[in-house]
This record gives C-alpha cells, sequence and structure tokens, in this order.
C-alpha cells in the first residue's frame, strides 16, 4: 500500500501503528531472508515510537501525512546512538554522537523508522554488490541486482518491506536502482535536502531523496524532508510549501525534450522500445516531444568520476583509524597505523576512487582532471539550461539496461561505470530528476523512464511523471514483484 | 664577502570570536581536554562546516587595517594531509582566492620608516593538540583547539634584518588588537610566526635558498631565532656547503635550531574548493560599512595624543605600540590623571615592570594610576615612594591608598622627629657640614638625601631641605 492510502487507514483507525508496524517487521522477518536489504534493524524503538505515534493519532495532534508510517533508510544517514556503517567495515561499529537533519525531519513527521538500508559501500557503486557486508538482491530475479547504490533502499521499497526509503543519489544512486527495481525515485535539486548527517561521497553532487511506491509518494516525503538547514550552508533557502501542488493540472502545454544521444548507442533494445513507448504514451496525451542534441552527455562521465573522486578522496581521509572506525591491530608506527587501518577498512571499490581522486588532485594533475572537469561542469550547465529555455522536462532512459545478474559486472567497474551515463549528468547540473516505471524487458525485469527538471522545478517533473502513471499500466508496480 | 638577510614572515593569528569558525563551541582557551568540541568540530562522518559570519568580518578588519584589498569574491579550500591532531584530515583555509590581498604596513626601525608588503590575508581552521601521555605509551589528542578561527597573514621578503622582523610583528600585532580582531596573546598561542629567511651577497638580485621556522610564539625568540639562521647560513655558505630549503625548528632554551624536514619530501596538499561551503561574496556597502566601523588605529590615537594630550611624539608613539598600554593609559587620563604625568610612569616604572615579568598587559586598571598620581600631588607620598608603591601595586594589585596605608609609607610632616635625625646626619657628617659652611652649596644635597634616606624616603623634602638650612645657618 501506499503511503497515501495507508494514512487514510490510520486516520480512520482502520489500522493501529503497532499493527502496521508489526505487520512490516513480520514482512521483513518472511522476505529479507531472500532479499537481504537491511543492515540493521531497530525493532525496539520503532515499537516504542509506534505506541506514542498512535497517541497523536488518537489526540488528533500535529498528524501529518507520514505519521504512521514505516519507513527505512539508507545507512549513510546518521541516526544517533544506532550503527551506521555505510556499508562499510570501515564504520562497521560506528555509532554517531547525532542525528541526521533528515532523520530528525522523519522523526518529527511521525513516520516509523523500521531500520537501516544495504548500499554499494561509501555509496560507491551500481550494483550494492560493494557492500561489505551482504549483496542486496533485486526482489524481481533474486540473481539479479538491485542496482545501486541505494539498492538496499530500492529492493525494500519493491518488496514492500518499507512503505516508502531514502535513498542518496550522487551519480544516479537513487533512480539507477529504483529502475531496476520497478518503483519511483527522486532525486532533487541539489540543495533541497539537508545533507547534514548524510555521510559524505562526493559533497557537491550528493543529494538524498525518496524512494516511493508512487509519484504522489515521493512527493510527500519531498515535503516531509525538504528545507533550509542552518547545518548546510549549501541547502536552498527556497521554501516550496507543497511538491505535489502541479500534480492534477492540465499538462497538455508541457514540452518535452528527448536527447538523441540517449538513445544511441549502449542502449539496450529491450529499454529503448519501452522509452518510446513512453515518448508515445505522452504523446497520446497531447504533450509535445522533441528530439534534442545532449552533446556533452559523452563527456559526463569523465567529469563525474574525476570531480566525485577527489571529493571522494578527502571526505574518505578522516579514516584514518584513530578517531573511530576501524582499527587495525598491525602497525608499529603512525604511518603504519594509516595505511593498515585503510587498506583493511576500505573495499576495493572505495580504494580505486580514492586512489583516482588522490592522483586526479596531485600537483602536475589539478589543470589536466580536476578544473577540466569543473570547466566541463559549467559546460554541461549551460546545456542543460539552453534546453531548458525551451522544454519543461528531459525524457529518456535512466539506465542502458535492466537489472543484470549478480556479479555479471563487478570484474569490469568500467562498463560498470558506463551503466551511470544518463544519470550523472543531472548530478553535474544540480537538476531534478525522477526515475518512473516505465515497462518490462523479455525477463519481465523492470524498465525505468527518467524526467529531468529544471532546478528547482520538482513540481512539474513531479506532474509530468503522475501524468505517465495514470495512464500506464505500470501503476502499483510492486505488487508484481516476489 | 658581506651578506644581506631577506625575511618573509607568515603570521598566525587567533580571532577573538566567542564560537569557532564552523560549530557554536567556544574558543575559550584552556578547558578540560576535549570539553569544546563536538561533532562537526571533531569531523565526524555527515557533519557539515557553516562559516561563522564573524570571522569573515574580524578578516575583512584586518585587511582593511593592513591597508589590502578586499576580494568580492573568495572561497574556502581543502588542505589534505594526514596528521592525528587534524580530525577531518583536511585542513578547510584558503588557496587561490584569499579574502585580503596587496596591503602593506610601515614599520619604524633606527628611526627610520620602511613599507613592508603584505601579500594575502587568508581564513582558516586550527588544529588540535596532541599530547604525549604520562605513561609513554603513545600520544594523547586534545581537539579543543580544532576549529578555531585563525588568519594568516603573509608577507612580501620585504624585510632585511631580524630587527625589522620584530618591528613588523609588533606593529602587526598592535593594528590586530586595536581592531579587536584578537588580543594577540602569544604566550596562549593566539599570534604566532613563520620565519622565512635566506641570504645573499649584498647587490645579487637573486633570492637564496630560504629557511623556515614555524610557530615562534614571543618578538624575543622571532629576534633570536632570525639572527642565529642569519649567521648559520652565511657560515654554511662561507664553508662552502649549500642551503638546504626545509623546516628548522627553533629551540628558544638552547639559542639553536634543528632541522625537521625537507621540503622536497613535504606534502603534496592537493588544494581543492571547499564544496561544504558556499563561496564568500561581499559587495561594496557590506565592505564600507565595516571600514566605517573599525575602530580607531594605533596612528589615530598617535594623533590624539598629541594633539589632544599635548604629549610628545616620543611619548605617543611609544604609549601606543601596544593596545593595552594604549587603553591602560587612557583610562588614567579619563580617571582624571595629568597626560605627561601618567606617560611617564607608564614609560618609566610600568614597562620596567612589564618587562621584568614579561607581562603583555598591566594586571591592574588605568584608574589606579590616576589614584596614585592624586596622592603624589596632594603631598601625601613622595615621588620615590610612589615607584614603590607602584611596584607593589603590579604584585598585589591593590590600591594604591590601601598600600600606602598598609605599609606606612605616607610623608612624615612630624617637624620634632625630622628635627632629631637632620641633628643625628649633621653630627655624623662633619665633613660635609664643614663644605657647606666653607660656601661649597651643594653639600647640602648630600645631607638632604642622608635625611631622606633615614626616614626610609618618607620625610617631606620640602620640610627636610628649610630644617636643615636653619640648623646649619645656625652653626655659621
Ligand atoms: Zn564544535
Amino acid at each position: 500500500m501506499t503511503i497515501e492510502q495507508l494514512h487514510g487507514k490510520l486516520i480512520s483507525k482502520e489500522i493501529k501503528v503497532e499493527e502496521l508496524v508489526h505487520q512490516y517487521y513480520e514482512k521483513i522477518e518472511a522476505k529479507d531472508k531472500d532479499i537481504s536489504a537491511y543492515i540493521s534493524l531497530c525493532k525496539d524503538n520503532a515499537m516504542k515510537n509506534a505506541v506514542l505515534i498512535q497517541e497523536r493519532i488518537n489526540q488528533n495532534k500535529d498528524i501529518t501525512p507520514l505519521t504512521g508510517i514505516p519507513m527505512a533508510i539508507k545507512d549513510n544517514m546518521c541516526t544517533k546512538d544506532s550503527k551506521t556503517t555505510c556499508g562499510s567495515k570501515m564504520l562497521e561499529n560506528f555509532e554517531p554522537p547525532y542525528n541526521a537533519t533528515v532523520v530528525e525531519k522523519l522523526e518529527s513527521s511521525g513516520s516509523i523508522l523500521l531500520g537501516k538500508l544495504n548500499m554499494d559501500e561509501f555509496a560507491m557503486g551500481g550494483s550494492t554488490e560493494n557492500s561489505a557486508f551482504k549483496k542486496t538482491k533485486n526482489p524481481y530475479d533474486l540473481s539479479r541486482v538491485p542496482g545501486g547504490s541505494s539498492g538496499g533502499s530500492a529492493a525494500c521499497v519493491a518488496a514492500d518491506m518499507a512503505v516508502f526509503t531514502l535513498g542518496s543519489d550522487t551519480g544516479g544512486s537513487i533512480r539507477q536502482p529504483a529502475s531496476f527495481c520497478g518503483v519511483v525515485g527522486l532525486k532533487p535539486t541539489y540543495g533541497t535536502i539537508s545533507r547534514y548527517g548524510l555521510v559524505a561521497f562526493a559533497s557537491s553532487l550528493d543529494q538524498i531523496g525518496p524512494i516511493t511506491k508512487t509519484v504522489t509518494d515521493a512527493g510527500l516525503v519531498l515535503n516531509a524532508t525538504a528545507g533550509k538547514d542552518k547545518y548546510d550552508s549549501t541547502s536552498s533557502e527556497r521554501n516550496i510549501a507543497d511538491y505535489n501542488e502541479y500534480l492534477k493540472k492540465d499538462i497538455k502545454n508541457i514540452k518535452l525534450a528527448v536527447p538523441r544521444q540517449y538513445l544511441a548507442s549502449g542502449i539496450s533494445a529491450e529499454v529503448k522500445d519501452s522509452i518510446l513507448n513512453a515518448i508515445n504514451e505522452y504523446e497520446k496525451m497531447g504533450i509535445v516531444c522533441e528530439y534534442v542534441d545532449l552533446k556533452l552527455a559523452d563527456y559526463a562521465i569523465a567529469a563525474y568520476y574525476i570531480i566525485s573522486s577527489a571529493e571522494a578522496s578527502s571526505n574518505l581521509a578522516r579514516y584514518d583509524g584513530i578517531k573511530y572506525g576501524y582499527h587495525s591491530e598491525n602497525y608499529t608506527n603512525l604511518i603504519e597505523l594509516y595505511k593498515n587501518s585503510r587498506s583493511e577498512g576500505f573495499g576495493a571499490e572505495v580504494k580505486r576512487r580514492i586512489m583516482l581522486g588522490t592522483y586526479a588532485l596531485s600537483s602536475g594533475y589539478y589543470d589536466a582532471y580536476y578544473k577540466k572537469a569543473l570547466q566541463v561542469r559549467t559546460l554541461i550547465k549551460n546545456e542543460f539550461d539552453k534546453i531548458f529555455e525551451t522544454y519543461d522536462g528531459i525524457i529518456g532512459p535512466t539506465a542502458p539496461t535492466t537489472a543484470y545478474k549478480i556479479g555479471e559486472k563487478s570484474e569490469d567497474p568500467l562498463e560498470m561505470y558506463l551503466g551511470d551515463v544518463y544519470t550523472v549528468s543531472v548530478n553535474i547540473a544540480g537538476l531534478p530528476a525522477i526515475s518512473i516505471p516505465c515497462g518490462f524487458d523479455s525477463h519481465h525485469l523492470p524498465v525505468g523512464l527518467q524526467i529531468i527538471g529544471k532546478a528547482f522545478d520538482e513540481r512539474k517533473i513531479l506532474q509530468i511523471a503522475y501524468a505517465y502513471e495514470q495512464q500506464s499500466s505500470f501503476q502499483g508496480l510492486i505488487k508484481e514483484a516476489k | 664577502m658581506e651578506y644581506e638577510v631577506v625575511i618573509g614572515l607568515e603570521i598566525h593569528v587567533e580571532l577573538a570570536t566567542e564560537t569557532k569558525i564552523f560549530c557554536d563551541c567556544t574558543t575559550a582557551f584552556g578547558g578540560e581536554v576535549n570539553t569544546h568540541c563536538c561533532p562537526i568540530c571533531t569531523g565526524m562522518p555527515g557533519t557539515l562546516p557553516v562559516m561563522n559570519e564573524k570571522v569573515v568580518e574580524y578578516a575583512i578588519r584586518a585587511g582593511i587595517a593592513l591597508n589590502c584589498e578586499i576580494a568580492h569574491f573568495s572561497k574556502m579550500d581543502r588542505k589534505n594531509y594526514f596528521y592525528p591532531d587534524l580530525p577531518k584530515a583536511y585542513q578547510v583555509s584558503q588557496f587561490d582566492l584569499p579574502l585580503c590581498k596587496n596591503g602593506y604596513v610601515d614599520i619604524e626601525v633606527d628611526g627610520k620608516i620602511k613599507r613592508i608588503g603584505i601579500t594575502r590575508i587568508h581564513m582558516e581552521e586550527d588544529a588540535g593538540k596532541l599530547i604525549h601521555d604520562q605513561w609513554g605509551t603513545g600520544s594523547l589528542i586534545d581537539y579543543n583547539r580544532c576549529g578555531v578561527p585563525l588568519i594568516e597573514i603573509v608577507s612580501e621578503p620585504d624585510i632585511r634584518s631580524a630587527e625589522e622582523a620584530k618591528a613588523y610583528v609588533e606593529k602587526v600585532r598592535s593594528i590586530i588588537q586595536y581592531i579587536g580582531a584578537s588580543d594577540c596573546k602569544m604566550q596562549e598561542g593566539s599570534l604566532r610566526a613563520d620565519v622565512n629567511l635566506s641570504v645573499r651577497p649584498i647587490g645579487q638580485e637573486k633570492f637564496g635558498t630560504r629557511t623556515e621556522m614555524k610557530n615562534l610564539n614571543s618578538f624575543k625568540s622571532i629576534l633570536r631565532a632570525a639572527e642565529h639562521e642569519q649567521r648559520r647560513q652565511i657560515s654554511e655558505i662561507e664553508h662552502g656547503n649549500i642551503i638546504v630549503q626545509e623546516t628548522r625548528r627553533w629551540d628558544d632554551t638552547k639559542g639553536k635550531s634543528y632541522s625537521m624536514r625537507s621540503k622536497e619530501e613535504a606534502h603534496d596538499y592537493r588544494y581543492f574548493p571547499e564544496p561544504d561551503l558556499v563561496p564568500i561574496e561581499l559587495t561594496d556597502e557590506q565592505i564600507s560599512k565595516i571600514r566605517k566601523e573599525l575602530p580607531e588605529l594605533p596612528e589615530d590615537r598617535v594623533n590624539k595624543y598629541i594633539n589632544d594630550y599635548q604629549l610628545p611624539e616620543y611619548d605617543a608613539k611609544l604609549l601606543t605600540v601596544s593596545k593595552n598600554i594604549s587603553d591602560f593609559f587612557e583610562q588614567a587620563v579619563t580617571s582624571g590623571a595629568n597626560p605627561k604625568k601618567a606617560s611617564n610612569y607608564i614609560m618609566g616604572d610600568l614597562m620596567k615592570l612589564m618587562n621584568q615579568y614579561d607581562d603583555e598587559a598591566i594586571p591592574f586598571d588605568g584608574d589606579k594610576l590616576a589614584k596614585l598620581i592624586s596622592l603624589v600631588e596632594a603631598g601625601t607620598i613622595s615621588q620615590n615612594i610612589a615607584s614603590k608603591v607602584l611596584s607593589m601595586m603590579y604584585e598585589t594589585r591593590k590600591d594604591p591608598a590601601a598600600i600606602v596605608k598598609e605599609e606606612n609609607l605616607a610623608v612624615v610632616n612630624d617637624e620634632s622627629a625630622l628635627s632629631e635625625m637632620i641633628e643625628n646626619i649633621i653630627a655624623q657628617h662633619t665633613k660635609s657640614v664643614n663644605d657647606y659652611l666653607g660656601g661649597n652649596t651643594k653639600a647640602i644635597g648630600f645631607l638632604i638625601g642622608q635625611v631622606m634616606q633615614k626616614s626610609k624616603g618618607k620625610g617631606n623634602p620640602q620640610m627636610i631641605s628649610r630644617l636643615l638650612e636653619e640648623k646649619l645657618n645656625k652653626l655659621k
């Protein structure tokens, strides 16, 4: 069931919060041994909160659309005094002394945190295979990956082990797993949701966002989590009261752009067909869809991997085995303590990115790599701006393929990186984008449609997404997941 | 061969904000270890910095007072390196776009004015402190200093002697104190200097290879370290050795410097823009508002002292070198002291005492000096006793009147007691008495001195000299 539907039942007292939370833990117990979406559960706390929240509902006090709704978050958002691992051995036993701003906001909305979700280590990866703890399976086919890095968050919603979840998206980490798992994933404009308490991967690209069953739910979660935060100077001052404001507005005047480059080489034929069908559906609604050029798309991946790795190399330097986290027992001096703690505590992909980023920032290479990448970033932004002068949104695939087999790409990082081709430029430009289900391939694996909007134009992309969702037969897709 | 020394200085000043640069923790000095910190300043995963606006304001004040251009656009950068006192493994600092640049300050050495260029002033955060534990098994870390705001003031290599270096630091320190950006307490480390020094044969244009001595925290050590390093480099060159570019540690107790590490193996700091902070953008209005509200600078006070208080230029300049002293002087004057008299006490007795105790400030307020001066003016104590009272005030911080009372230092106006003393002195010093009677009137000075001594300095000098003259004239 969706947030909307459950909210109705909770308010009408058709169901009690404790029962609902209890049901979700039963589902988790039944399904998660196969899916492995959760890293940790906080059942005691959740049951305790359920009683308190029921009290709120009984007294009709401080009720929000999320009150009493069971949810879960990616394990890179800090929860006070409870483990926040980032999918890494490095932080296996790390208990932050504070709550992330989103955690505080969700708490005050009255939603109930069930547990924390698996992810690629430090959000680096596209399959959740890089978690130090477990491999999450795609609920549509347990031999396949759920996508990543928010694979746990997407699989969790797809298998209905939480009503909604939060993920984080640095280069596609919400949208791509949402696409692989047949759910809705929204990456808001950079600065929409506070990053305070989100363990940083690449600070200038990271953004928290909801993964939900429907477009409406995504807007509801955004309403509860967005807003200026005095602890995050990069958070936006913009104050949008209701992100779902445009959902039911007339869509006729909307113009959509389809980048030719997004349907050219590298895309699987079946994904392409689904996207072309979606375009067709939009045209049937009377929406103009026109092909455009997004020439710099080719450079986006290179720029993305340089910028994100450079920032990551610095952000992850604090894990040195001294203050918290993994501490090697094997050392005789300070340098060895650093080296061994980091060598033993980080996984291969994280080390690869740290090395890449360190290299890109080194003197003598800075101008050729990092500085160039920043220049490309500006050009990509400009190219998007240009398109948005004429169009309200850009549509295309979220990922070039559907979910692949576990282990299929884990030996080839470069091929894995190419899977981000349609998503990274959105982060580079700081734009909002949503992935919604738009069909299945011949293996009955979901395909995701990506809709990119102008900065801070979440309301419009939600409107565009909602229009498709209402027309299509993929609404409530989740029921079909195993 | 004759050599010339070339010095450039980097001065780190801790700003006087109440809270740290990126969080709400206090910047107070001291405090139990690891009590002035929070998840933000200890770099916990997921935390973010938020710029303390007061830091920017103080840094702009410093820039204006040191005649810099203030950037309308500047940004923070990360300086990456591993060290246990740096919890994020990067220091947030400024790299290519500092807040202030192209300034200068005029210094005076041997009566000559010289202009020293200031390359840049940038903002940054301080690191923590390593404490070697009492069991000797390792090091412990105190994060209280982490995130304390600093500015770094980088000079041009315009300085040509150790004395100039000292004068430059004194001048910068005084200006920073005046504008209220820092207390500049060197003993607490809120001002420390790195000395970059090289030598070259006179007439040679190319700079020699330089060495750097870090964290000098007293004028004396700056002076001595620079003098020593200059001699060391010249001697190396004269022995046919080459100077290695390196960081040297100055040991002030031994009066020697030691090689720490050479720059070749120094870090590549991999600076890049700090993505967690937004750039600092300033309008002309914002900058000129700070300029208008800038507190009085030393030059302003010099003019005021000369014109309003009729002090000699020498006094005005000396009194304004340190803001502490200048503030003290102004308190004394506001409390009614005659400016010249107050100036004399400060430049004489008080500066001597400050030197003796190695203090940066006078430990009592200026109104107490005004009280002391009024005791002298009223004839309650003598000039000599006043000096004695002053040093007791310095030690005990007590009120001068209380000291005079407790120590029984008031002038003796008792004619019969003084007469008795005078008669004794006349009896003991027959030679001087005869000299006087023989026409050498100067001899009376000696006799007055003897009586004064006998009265432990408390005798009313006018009364002594009148009585003595009367008694001597009777012997004629
Ligand atoms: Zn703090």
